[in-house]
């Protein structure tokens, strides 16, 4: 049987549920203790997310959704690995992508924010770790744009991504930024992460990915949580 | 640890198009949706709700997801509160069978506009009283907090409603 001991949340790098700078959280974070709960594989069975098919574009932003032209703005392309807490590759992860467009405009409905469309791009997309945890996606750098949070707020450029591990304890939403921006130190959904996490969520510019005379490189490892020790086999 | 893990960070507003593009009429494939298993499936049921937060509001953007590892076949779907004029979440699936003592469950993972961090809670049935009385899990949540966990049996299914603070605060845990 499998006897794997998942870790908990590291909270050294892990934002608080309630975060006041981050005005939201006031009344929407849980308020009382959390219940600690035991792990038993039925607590951790999860579906087995390799086993969906994506589209041949899913992975590539510029091109998924085009409909009479090219999407405008700085091409990227995004790579990097999804690892667990030991530094192992998680193979089959699938990441789910989604932003603003160059303009900082998503294409959200409720997104009322005054800057173009751009009928070329969705701004949503997917893409699956192969067998060595290494991923890549292409897409075109998003914006930043203002929200409500507080006089001249600006969210820092950034993509918003969904990963899911082999169980319910290795769930991860997060958003990955960009080296250099100035917004970041604005930012109460960047500063809710504690200090020793941030640097975590920056990607770094890479050079050896990027593309000659096609799209800038940026590189993201995402890891996830794993397992105190080694696993063992019991009857 | 060799690596820490990466912080989490909110869905946002906009996950829609994104997470669930179909049920908010995105042109993009869902890759799963609020049908763990076929409404038409003879043994399915419906699971539905409201999720609350602190000036108890209903709140119209958040996104769940309903997991179950039994039945022979893990299950798993999703289910914004943006599409449904009450602004509840709907799903389909079938109700888990007990197994050794525990009473049967679905977890539930809630994310929002507003948690950094996701949240993570069970969905227990009010007609399994004898097993819900003997869980091992319920029984570590203070007892006047457990009915916050029970759904209610309703006419085609259960139904449980999320409180994220105030005197009804849904037990969340931490997994």
């Amino acid at each position: 049987m499998d006897q794997k001991q998942y870790n908990l949340l590291d909270r050294e790098v892990q934002p608080p549920y309630i975060y006041p700078d981050y005005k939201s959280t006031v009344l929407r974070a849980p308020t009382k203790p959390l219940v600690l709960l035991k792990h038993s594989l039925a607590e951790l069975s999860g579906p087995v997310f390799g086993d969906f098919v994506l589209g041949d574009l899913d992975h590539d932003l510029t091109k998924n959704s085009v409909k009479n032209g090219n999407p405008i703005g700085e091409r990227i392309v995004v790579h990097g690995r999804v690892l667990n807490e030991l530094g192992q590759p998680i193979p089959d992860t699938l990441i789910e992508i989604w932003q603003a467009n160059a303009a900082g405009r998503y294409v959200h409905k409720v997104d009322q924010h005054h800057a173009p469309l751009d009928p070329n791009f969705l701004g949503t997309g997917r893409c699956r770790s192969d067998k060595n945890g290494h991923y890549k996606f292409y897409t075109i750098k998003p914006g930043a744009y203002p929200w409500g949070n507080h006089p001249n707020a600006w969210r820092p450029n950034h993509i918003h991504f969904s990963l899911f591990g082999a169980n319910i304890t290795n769930r991860l939403v997060t958003q990955m930024y960009f080296p250099g921006d100035p917004l970041l130190q604005y930012d109460p959904i960047f500063l809710g992460v504690p200090p020793q996490g941030r640097d975590l969520l920056i990607s770094k510019f890479d050079l050896d990915i990027t593309e000659e005379s096609f799209a800038l490189g940026y590189r993201f490892d995402f890891i996830l949580r794993g397992y105190k020790s080694t696993p063992f086999e019991t009857l | 640890m060799k690596y820490k893990q990466t912080p989490s960070q909110t869905v946002g507003p906009y996950f829609a198009y994104g997470l669930t593009p179909e049920q908010y009429g995105y042109d993009f494939r869902s890759l799963v949706t609020n049908e763990l298993v076929s409404p038409l499936d003879q043994q399915s049921i419906r699971i539905t709700g409201r999720v609350f937060d602190g000036a108890s509001l209903p709140i119209t953007d958040a996104m769940i997801e309903m997991w179950q590892g039994d039945n022979g076949q893990p299950l798993f779907g999703r289910c914004g509160t943006g599409t449904d004029p009450q602004h509840r979440f709907i799903f389909y699936t079938v109700k888990p069978s007990p197994r050794s003592g525990q009473a049967p469950f679905l977890t539930l993972i809630i994310f929002m506009r507003g948690q950094l961090i996701h949240t993570y809670t069970r969905l227990y049935f009010d007609d399994e009283a004898d097993l819900n009385a003997q869980d091992m899990v319920l029984n570590q949540v203070p007892a006047e907090r457990r009915s916050t966990l029970i759904a209610r049996k309703i006419d085609g299914g259960y139904t449980l409603d999320i409180y994220m603070q105030g005197d009804r605060e849904t037990v969340f845990f931490d997994v």
